[in-house]
């Protein structure tokens, strides 16, 4: 039953290959649709409700999940951003210097923070220093702490991601503005680097979104009921009330600012597509 | 040969330009060049150029691709270190180690093949920043050469335009202002119109030549013969990483001294028959 076969002789025996396809996709939506009826059949839904949609214990969490633990997630995020924007920048600086153990030492840090987990980098940062150093205090308190923490993370991952973009400036560029009197520093300052920064701006959104998500783990370091951000915050309700509903709204929470930004980032990467163009 | 010849017989535009001594005069070139070697790797690009351009002088450096001369100029400013030799440009040795090379450079304009503009600024903007930054002038200062030297290259109503959204040729006249606004003494020129769609060479060269009739310092790198022939006053032939002839444009080009320059001006002129010539036996020499 060659290709060649049935085309000499059509269609006289079994279906042709347009209708075996349309069969086998019903059958995929029949059993997709069978498995959902199953399911919806045997699910205790009083069960889940009370689980999950406990609409009075939701509402309990207004609105201090909005002004106190999505406020906290938001700044824990942006001061690692911040932190780990400017650590980014001179790390990758120092990537593409002349010098040998620039480069060297820049190396080795991007190496090691993108090789260990950032739970582990909390953990040092909140437990493992206070413990060899007594009496040091990192300064902000736990924003300090958080900052630190994601910072050191992000700049591993930032610092690959904006020596791309300044490697990405065609050489040109940099050859015109010495060629007018810059120093190298001042054209990178003035000319290369803002150019870069265009670049990258949709893979830094991306790492501001995993950021985001990543400031949850602020839940090891031990903070006061001031300082609860979205996971925490939930938890700690959950738990209270032994109720999943927390957990829930919580996570709605992170949505209602990761797909927009999700979205942000589709469409700087768009519009980045076509400038180049 | 020499420089004063070219400029008394068919030069008309040098008025008052006695300051103009040509290679052979007394006064200091305003380029001088001795010696100079440039290798890349195993690659020698340039084996031993000595030039000298005075101050007002237009030379024209022609040549076939991979001659060097594209390496010749860039090593004037220092975009290329140089293996070996010396380059001075106003009396300052460039080559110099101690020498304050971006001090050097702000007395040397350079306009490139790619244009180069600075794509996140605007047409105006690309002026300014360099002459703050670099020469510290206020904004109003800055703005105020912008707009001059813009419209010098005839773009008043492109300054706040993005370089983007202009032709090549646009381009090429914004970057030519942006070097004019830093006030060189020297104009470097590195194959200006080749990225350039046909009808739009003419309106750079005129700048060019509007810049040459002003009697600004300018070493041109072009395959523009006829811009060569019209406004040069001395053309260079490169080939192989060497001077092989210079002189008097109509001398050069129109009645070249060597084999390698003949060859490479009939290519130029008419690839076909220089294709025919090739297959000769009596054919262009090849000998280095």
């Amino acid at each position: 039953m060659s290709e060649a076969g049935t085309r000499v002789q059509p269609r006289r025996k079994g279906l042709s290959r347009r209708r075996k396809r349309a069969v086998s996709q019903g059958v995929q939506y029949a059993v997709f649709v069978a498995a959902l009826v199953a399911l919806g059949l045997t699910a205790d839904w009083e069960q889940l409700r009370n689980q999950f949609a406990q609409v009075d214990l939701a509402e309990r969490m207004f609105p201090d999940i909005i002004t106190l633990a999505l406020k906290n997630t938001v700044l824990y995020t942006l001061s690692g951003f911040v932190f780990g924007l400017v650590l980014g920048v001179v790390v990758a600086l120092m990537r593409l210097s002349s010098v040998g153990p620039y480069r060297w030492l820049a190396g080795v840090y991007i190496e090691i923070f993108r090789g260990l987990p950032a739970l582990l980098i909390f953990i040092f940062v909140g437990v493992a220093v206070p413990l060899a150093f007594p009496g040091t205090e990192i300064p902000g308190g736990t924003y300090g702490k958080v900052a630190l923490a994601l910072g050191l993370v992000a700049a591993a991952y930032m610092a690959e991601t904006i020596r791309a973009g300044i490697q990405a400036v065609p050489k040109g560029q940099m050859e015109a503005a010495r060629s007018l009197g810059f120093s190298h520093g001042r054209a990178m300052v003035s000319i290369i680097i803002p150019q870069a920064f265009r670049i990258v701006i949709p893979p830094l959104t991306n790492e501001l979104v995993l950021l985001f998500k990543d400031s949850s783990l602020v839940l090891f370091l031990g903070v006061t009921l001031e300082e609860r951000e979205l996971s925490k915050f939930g938890r700690d309700l959950a738990s209270e009330t032994a109720n999943s509903t927390p957990i829930l709204v919580a996570g709605l929470c992170y949505l209602l600012v990761t797909i927009p930004l999700g979205f942000v980032v589709r469409r700087l990467e768009t519009k980045a597509g076509k400038a180049t163009k | 040969m020499t420089t004063e010849n070219s400029r008394t017989t068919e030069n008309s535009r040098t008025t008052g330009n006695n300051q103009n001594t040509g290679n052979s005069g007394g006064g200091t070139p305003e380029i001088e060049v001795r010696g100079l070697h440039k290798s890349f790797g195993d690659n020698e690009v340039l084996r031993g150029i000595d030039l000298e351009i005075a101050s007002g002088e237009v030379v024209c450096v022609i040549g076939p691709s991979g001659s060097g001369k594209s390496t010749l100029l860039r090593c004037v400013n220092l975009l290329e270190e140089p293996t070996r030799g010396q380059v001075f440009v106003g009396g300052t040795e460039v080559t110099d180690p101690d020498v304050d090379i971006d001090a050097v450079r702000r007395r040397i304009g350079m306009v490139f093949q790619q244009f180069n503009l600075f794509p996140h600024l605007t047409v105006t903007d690309n002026l300014v920043l360099p002459q703050r930054r670099v020469l510290g002038r206020d904004k109003e200062a800055a703005a105020e050469v912008a707009a001059e030297n813009l419209r010098r290259v005839g773009l008043s109503e492109k300054a706040a335009a993005y370089p983007g959204s202009l032709s090549g040729g646009q381009q090429q006249r914004v970057a030519i202002a942006r070097a004019l606004a830093m006030g060189p003494e020297v104009m470097l020129f590195d194959e200006p119109t080749s990225a350039l769609d046909p009808e739009l060479v003419g309106d750079v060269l005129a700048v060019m030549r509007m810049l040459a009739d002003e009697g600004m310092t300018m070493m041109v790198v072009t395959h523009e013969m006829s811009f060569a022939r019209e406004v040069a006053d001395r053309v260079v032939f490169m080939d192989g990483g060497v001077v092989v002839e210079e002189g008097a444009p109509e001398r050069v080009i129109g009645n070249p001294a060597h084999d390698r320059t003949r060859h490479f001006l009939s290519r130029l002129l008419d690839p076909a028959m220089a294709q025919v010539q090739e297959g000769t036996p009596d054919g262009p020499d090849e000998s280095p």
